[in-house]
Order: structure tokens, then sequence, then C-alpha cells
């Protein structure tokens, strides 16, 4: 045997043992070297992988491993002691790697599985969305079904298409085997079925409401799951096939009342409408949360649509029943206006015609009257003439009060003087008066003003008639007449509760009591004074005559004048008294009797409009007189200023044209410096104008003035425009007197 | 203060006298006639009212003094200073003067008393105001500015 550093393995190399040893160890090795060239290929091939650390370990591990194993193929057979030194070395670094390894593998492996975990977790995550992306998408296509529908409901505005128009529709949308409306009757104790899907004309089926089913859903505003077995729900023959399920939704009945402007009207109507809805049959469908949703916002859009269909009808039959009227009343008016047309042309007619015959008979009637007679003819004459112009006066009375009536009368309105209206009233009853031996007494009140502006005719009329009333139903006594300006404090009356007049700058309202002591009336009569043709039946007043239509139409004529009249009388036998009050306007300037209108001159706007006019001023107080002074300087005049009478007298002289004085100057009395002036110049033309300037607004200053022969007046303060005029006027007209 | 806001002052504080009653129209026609050739025709009038009301004050006192008190020399007074006043438009001294008017009128002492000491307070008070006033025209003037119009709407 050779020395050799061999080891002998125990077993002899050839036996079959050790052959299958030597085959599996290659392949083992052959295994462990490809693993970690398949990681390695893979882990490459991924994108990511956060373990490489871990990689090469592992790898070197299975490396080590695979050459531990092949090194056993040496070592089967004789080997030397430097294969057995390798193969010890081999195996001590397999031994620490592996060990290694295995260290690192606590670490490693909880890691891996927690990935795992988040994997199956996400998973689970994704379902659930993919199963809410499912409910949304089925409710979006719920949505778009009602939107559909409701587009297709609300598209027309009559009721029959819109309830078809609803079953139809959803129907189609929910595959629906049958659907029905069943709408409560008129007397609302029944619902009877209206529009059903299948059958065209459903003939009437009629189901008490009182069904605890029909309560039940008629309860809830949703939709509710009934039995098929229901009366309700029995709407269509389902033979011998199991019925699908049955739903049924309230829809309301909305009033036109129901729709207030703020808010949403509460559901406090009793009346609905029941909808049915049923499965197709022998199917396993059941009704889903969100078809049940869908059929309920269907109900209620149903119920909006059907009120505006109603609203729709409602409005439609108001318009014709309006024109209808509108048609009725234009025929009316027509026939109204020709009524008064007709009545217009009649009287227009008989006024002239009666008028005629009237007048001849009252002028042969009077003539007559003048000529010898016998006593009986004369009291035959004065019969006809007496009735006769009772006659006339009513044909006119009749005329004017239809005029009245028609609001066609119009007050004829002019400047007139009051005060003579009542003289001639008084001149005109005189006669009658002095018959019947009455008293009749005129008070004029101070401030009544002379001039007015009104309806002078009617105005007399009125008052002539009040006054002829109080002396027609009077035997004796009195009659008092008094006018006044009503003032606001007198407008207070009871009787004028429904009159107030506001005295203003251009009008003022006359008041005109008469007073009588004569028959009365009573207070119950009173009212009926006003009305037309009624007369107080009372013997007296028979014999007096008369239509009954004087009051009447003095209270037209008085309403006219924006006024009122009525009558007081404490009762029969005590005296009555007649008041009215009226309108009158305030012409704008007072004509005085003496002098003419004079002209409005355009004021000169020059500063200079008197160049060089020579004027005398006088006046006592000094910043008075230096102001008027500076008026007429600025006018342009040469201004000689005194300042007192003496000296007034003596400085005034034929140059100068016009004489300002203060017209209350003590000492000689401003009038008496006029007298003398007139006195110091008697040629007219000599003379100059005389003007006083007062702060005295009554009446006696200027009569006074006008008395001492002074040729004008003007109220202090006096400004620039107005002396300006002033001095205009009076060198134009060399008198002037401004209105007080 | 430059001119334009002076004027401006001017026509404020002339507003407001009118607006209390202490001036009327009369005092805006008494403007009116000052120009050119009567460049100092307000100030001599209000001078002129000044001394004139001062001398009836007087006049005035001395008379309601007496002990027989001579209510037509009072009311004389009175009248004048009434005139002089409607005329400067001095309207709250005149209707003090006509309120006065009417207790002479009633002979009654102490009411024309107490009339005396209210149409005195209120002679000082318009002549103050009306002091102001031409002091601010005179500033105006001073300044080279011209006084401006017053436009009033009443």
């Amino acid at each position: 045997m050779d020395s050799c550093n061999c080891i002998e393995p125990q077993w002899p190399p050839d036996d079959l043992l050790m052959k299958y040893q030597y085959i599996s160890d290659f392949f083992i090795a052959l295994a462990y070297f490809s693993i970690p060239l398949e990681l390695i290929y893979f882990v490459k091939k991924s994108a990511v992988f956060p373990y490489r650390w871990v990689l090469v370990q592992f790898g070197a591990f299975i490396v080590l491993c695979g050459a531990t194993h092949l090194i056993n193929l040496w070592t089967s057979t004789m080997h030397s002691r430097t294969v057995a030194m390798v193969m010890t070395t081999a195996k001590v670094f397999t031994a620490a790697v592996s060990c290694i390894t295995a260290l690192l593998l606590v670490h490693i492996i909880p890691d891996l599985l927690s990935v795992k975990t988040r994997e199956m977790f996400l998973k689970n995550k994704a379902a659930e969305l993919d199963r809410e992306m499912g409910l949304i998408r089925t409710q979006e296509e719920t949505g778009r079904h009602v939107r559909m529908l409701t587009h297709e409901i609300r598209s027309t505005l009559d009721r029959h298409t819109i309830l078809k128009t609803t079953l139809v529709e959803l129907g189609r949308t929910l595959a629906l085997e049958e659907c029905a409306l069943w709408m409560p009757t008129r007397a609302g104790l029944e619902l009877q079925l209206s529009y059903t899907l299948r059958q065209q004309n459903p003939v009437g089926y009629t189901v008490p409401i009182h069904l605890p089913v029909i309560n039940q859903v008629f309860s809830s505003s949703h939709a509710v799951k009934i039995s098929p077995n229901c009366p309700v729900a029995s709407i269509h023959p389902s033979g011998k096939y199991t019925p699908g399920e049955v739903v049924a939704v309230r829809v309301p009945l909305l009033h036109l009342s129901d729709f207030q402007i703020n808010d949403w009207p509460e559901l406090s109507t009793k009346r609905y409408a029941l909808m049915v809805l049923m499965l197709p049959l022998d199917s396993a469908r059941q009704w889903r949360v969100h078809e049940l949703e869908l059929v309920e916002v269907v109900a209620d859009q149903v119920a909006v649509a059907l009120s505006h269909a109603a609203i729709l009808e409602e409005s439609m039959r108001a318009r014709d029943l309006l024109m209808e009227q509108n048609v009725a009343l234009d025929m009316a008016r027509r026939e109204a206006e020709t009524a008064i047309r007709a009545r217009n042309d009649f009287l227009a007619v008989m006024n002239h015609e009666m008028r005629t015959p009237m007048h001849a008979i009252i002028a042969l009637s009077s003539l007559l009257q003048e000529t010898e007679l016998t006593p009986e003819q004369r009291l035959m004459v004065e019969t006809i003439l007496k009735s006769s112009n009772l006659l006339s006066t009513l044909i006119n009375d009749v005329l004017d009060l239809s005029r009245l009536e028609d609001g066609s009368l119009q007050l004829d309105l002019g400047t007139f003087n009051l005060y003579a209206v009542f003289k001639e009233v008084l001149n005109l009853i005189k006669p009658i008066v002095s018959v019947k031996k009455l008293h009749v007494s005129l008070n004029l009140a101070p401030d009544l003003p002379e001039y007015a502006v009104g309806d002078e005719k009617r105005l007399m009329q009125t008052i002539l008639n009040v006054v002829g009333n109080a002396v027609k139903f009077s035997k004796d006594g009195s009659i008092s007449i008094t006018a006044f300006v009503a003032k606001a404090e007198l407008l207070r009356d009871s009787q004028t509760s429904e009159f107030f007049p506001v005295p203003g700058d251009n009008h003022f309202y006359l008041r005109v009591q008469v007073k009588d002591s004569g028959i009365g009336v009573s207070p119950q009569d009173i009212p009926k004074l006003f009305t037309k043709f009624a007369q107080t039946q009372s013997t007296a007043t028979r014999n007096s005559g008369g239509t009954g239509l004087g009051l009447a139409i003095c209270k037209r004529f008085v309403n006219l004048m924006e006024g009122h009249i009525w009558i007081e009388s404490e009762g029969l036998g005590k005296g009555c008294t007649a008041i009215f009050m009226v309108k009158l306007g305030i012409p704008e300037r007072l004509n005085e009797p003496e002098l003419a209108f004079m002209p409005k001159v355009p004021p000169n706007h020059g500063p200079t409009a008197f160049p060089g006019l020579k004027v005398l001023v006088m006046d006592e107080n000094g910043v008075s007189r230096k102001v008027t002074k500076g008026l007429l300087v600025h006018l342009g005049c040469d201004v000689t200023m005194v300042s007192s009478s003496e000296e007034c007298l003596r400085v005034v002289s034929n140059e100068h044209k016009v004489v300002f004085m203060d017209a209350c100057v003590p000492g000689m009395d401003g009038y008496e410096i006029a007298v003398r002036i007139h006195e110091k110049f008697t040629k007219r033309h000599e003379r100059p104008i005389i003007v006083a300037l007062t702060g005295n607004t009554d009446k006696v200053t200027k009569e006074n003035c006008m008395r001492v022969g002074m040729d004008g007046v003007i109220l202090k303060p006096v400004s620039l425009d107005k002396m300006r005029s002033v001095l205009s006027d009076l060198l134009e007209h060399r008198v002037l007197f401004e209105a007080i | 203060m430059e001119v334009g806001q002076m004027q401006r002052r001017l026509v404020d504080y002339t507003k407001t006298l009118f607006m209390e009653g202490f001036l009327d129209a009369q005092f805006l026609q008494l403007q009116q006639l000052q120009d050119e050739s009567n460049p100092d025709f307000v100030v001599e009038v209000v001078s002129l009212f000044f001394d004139d009301s001062e001398k009836l004050l007087n006049d005035l006192s001395m008379a309601l003094d007496q002990p027989n008190v001579d209510f037509k020399k009072v009311d004389a007074h009175v009248h004048q200073l009434k005139g002089s006043s409607s005329s400067i438009g001095a309207q709250r001294v005149k209707n003090a003067c006509i309120a006065f008017r009417n207790f002479c009128e009633e002979q009654n002492i102490d009411a024309t008393l107490r009339c005396l000491q209210q149409v005195k307070h209120e002679y000082y008070l318009v002549k103050n105001k009306l002091e102001t006033l031409l002091r601010l025209e005179q500033q105006i003037v001073a300044a080279g500015g011209s006084i401006p119009t017053i436009e009033m709407g009443f």
C-alpha cells in the first residue's frame, strides 16, 4: 500500500447504496444550484423586491448546501486529504450561513406574512367598493327613470294623458305585470278603478274606502306592500300563476285652495287616490328599496301634475264665465244707454213742446188780468194764472232735476256780487211777505266778501227756494236770513258728520241760515224733505201747493257746489231752520266800484327805470326813511328827504313828481298834509302825486286816504320790484290803490 | 382763510339768521339796493338802526320808569321802533314791538315792562348777529373778494 493521506470511507465504493447516494447527491447539488438562479431570474423580472439582502443570504445558503452535497460526490470514493479539507471548509461555511439565515428569517417571515394579510384586506375593500358602485349605478338608473317619468308626466296638462302615461311608463320601467289607479268617488266613500295598464276600459269596480288595508296605505307616505288577495289588488286575473308581490302607494289629490304662497301645503287634505303595482307573475322578483322609492316619487309627481291640470281646468272655466258675463254686461250697458238717450230726446222735445203753450197761456192770462173783468171773471183768470204758473214751475223743475240726475248739469261760474244776490231775493219775496204780513230780516256778516266766484243764477235759485219755503210755510211771524263765512270751528256740526269743508286760500264756505216761525216739520219727516216728490202729509202743506221738488233740486245744486244743506226743526208748530253751506271762490282782484280795472303793466327791469324823477320822501323814522330813499335812489330817482310835515310843506314844489309819506305821522296828521298840498297846488298837473306808505291793513286807513285826496296807498314793507311797478303805475295812471 | 371759504361762511351764517327768524326778506331787499354807487348802503342803514334803537330803548326805559306812565308816548316810541325794525328786516324785534303795542293799548304796566325786556333782549341779539355779519363782509372785502348774493328759497 502507498502511504497516501487518503481517507478511507467506511463503505466500499461499489455498493448499490453508495451508487444511489452518489446520484442523489448529484441531483441535490443540481437543484440547490438552480434554485438561486431561478430566484435571481424572477426577482430581476419583478419590479420591486425589498429584501435583496435576504436573497443574497438565502442564495449563499443554498449554494453552499449545494456545494456540500457536490463535494460529497467525491468523498464516496477514495479521496485525498485536500478534498476532505475542502469538504470540511464548505460544511463549516454552510453551517455558519445557515445559522445566520435562520436567525434572519425570524425577522422576515412575519413581514412577509403581513404582506399577505394586507393583500387580503385590500381585496376585501375592492370587493366592497365594487358592491357600492353597483348600488350607485342602480340609483342613478332609478333617478334617470324618475326624471324620464316625470318629464313624460309633466309634459301634458290633460288629466287622462297624465295618468295613462304614468301607468305606462311605470309599467315599462319596473317591468310590471299590472298597474292600476283607484280614484275616490264624488261622495268620497268608495274608490273606483279608473285607469289600468293592461285593460283598456276598466268597468266600474269600486271598493269601499274604509278598508283597513287602504287606511294603512293612506296613512303612510311610503309605498306599502300589500297582500295580493286584498280587493284592490285583485285587478288582474292571475289564474293558476302565483301572483307577484303587490305594492300600493297613496297619491294626494290637492285642491286649489291648498296652494299657499309661502308654505308647501300640509297634507291635511283627506282625498287620496290609490296606485297599485303588481310585479310579474311567477317571478321570484322582490320589490327592492330603490324601486319603492321610485314609486313614491312618481306618486308625488303625479299629484303635482294632476293639480296643475286641475288649476288649468279651473282657470279655463273661470275665463269662459267671465267672457259670458262681459257679453251680458255689455248688452245691459247698451240697453241702458239707449234708454237714457230715448229719455233725453223725449225730454228735449217735451221741453220745447210743453213750454211754448205754457208760455202762451201765462202771457195771455196776465194780459187778460189787466183788462176790465167782473169779479167772477177776475177770480177765474187768477186761478188760471196760478195754475199755469204752477205747471210751468213743475215743468222747469222736472227738466232741471232730470238734467241734474244725469250729471250733465254744470255750474256757470262767474264773479258776481254776493250782497246783490241777497238783496234781489229780498225784493222778489217782498210782495208776498207784505201780503202775509211777515217780517223778514237779512243779516250779512261783515267779513262776508262782497264778490264771489260761483254760479249766481243757481245760488239765487237755491236761496230763493229756501226762503220761499220759509215764507210758504209761515202764516205769520218773522223770518230771519243770516249769511256768514263758515269758520273751522263751526264746521263740526253734528249734521255734517260726513261733510268736512276745508277753507282754503282761494275759496270760502258761505253759510246761510233761514229761520222761520211757521208750522215746522216733525222730526221723522226731516229725512224725507229732500227726496223727490215726497211731501209731508199734513193738510197745511196740501193747501200751500208745491211739487215737493224744490228742496230736492236745491240739494242737487248745493251738492254741485260742494256743499251741504239740511233742515232743523223742533217739531210741528215750532218753526224750522234751513241751513246750507256752499263753496264759493274768492275773486283774484277785488274790483273797486269807483275805479276802473287797471291792466297790469309789466315791470321795468332796468335799474334806472325812472332817471332823474324828483321825489319827496317824508318819514319821521330815520331808518325807514333811509330805506325808502335807498329804494328810490336805486331806481334812479332824485330823492329829497324830509322828516316832518312842516318841512314837507315847506320843501314841496311843483318839481316833485311824487310825494311818499308815511301815513301815521304824529304832529300834523298825515292826511292833513295831503289836504294842504291840494290847497297849495290848485292846478292838477302841477300837483305831485301823493302816495301814502302805511303798515296798516284795514279799510279805514284806505278810506281816509282816499277821502283826503291821496292818489295812492301802498303797504309797507315795499320791495324793490313793488316800488318799481308802483312808480310805473302811478306815472301812467296817476292813481293806484293797492288791494288791501 | 381764503376768500372762497370766507364767502361760504358768510352765506351759511346769513342763511342761519334767516332760518332762526332774526332777519326776514326785507334785509335781502336792503342788500339788493347796495351797488357801486352806494357801496356802504347796508352798513349805513344798520348803523342808523343801531343808533335809533338805542335812543328809543333809552327813552322807553325812562318813560316806563315814571310813576305816571304816559302810554301814548310809550306807544309812539314803540311805533317808531317797530317801523325801524321792519324797515331793516329785524323780524323778531318787530314782532316783539307788535306785542308791546298791544299791551300799551291795554295800559298794562307789568306786561309792558316785560315786553320792554323782551324787545331789548331781541334787539341785542340781532345787533350781535348783524355786527358779526358785517364784520364777515368787511373781511371778505378786505381780502379782495366780493360779497356773495344770497338766493333764498322763500
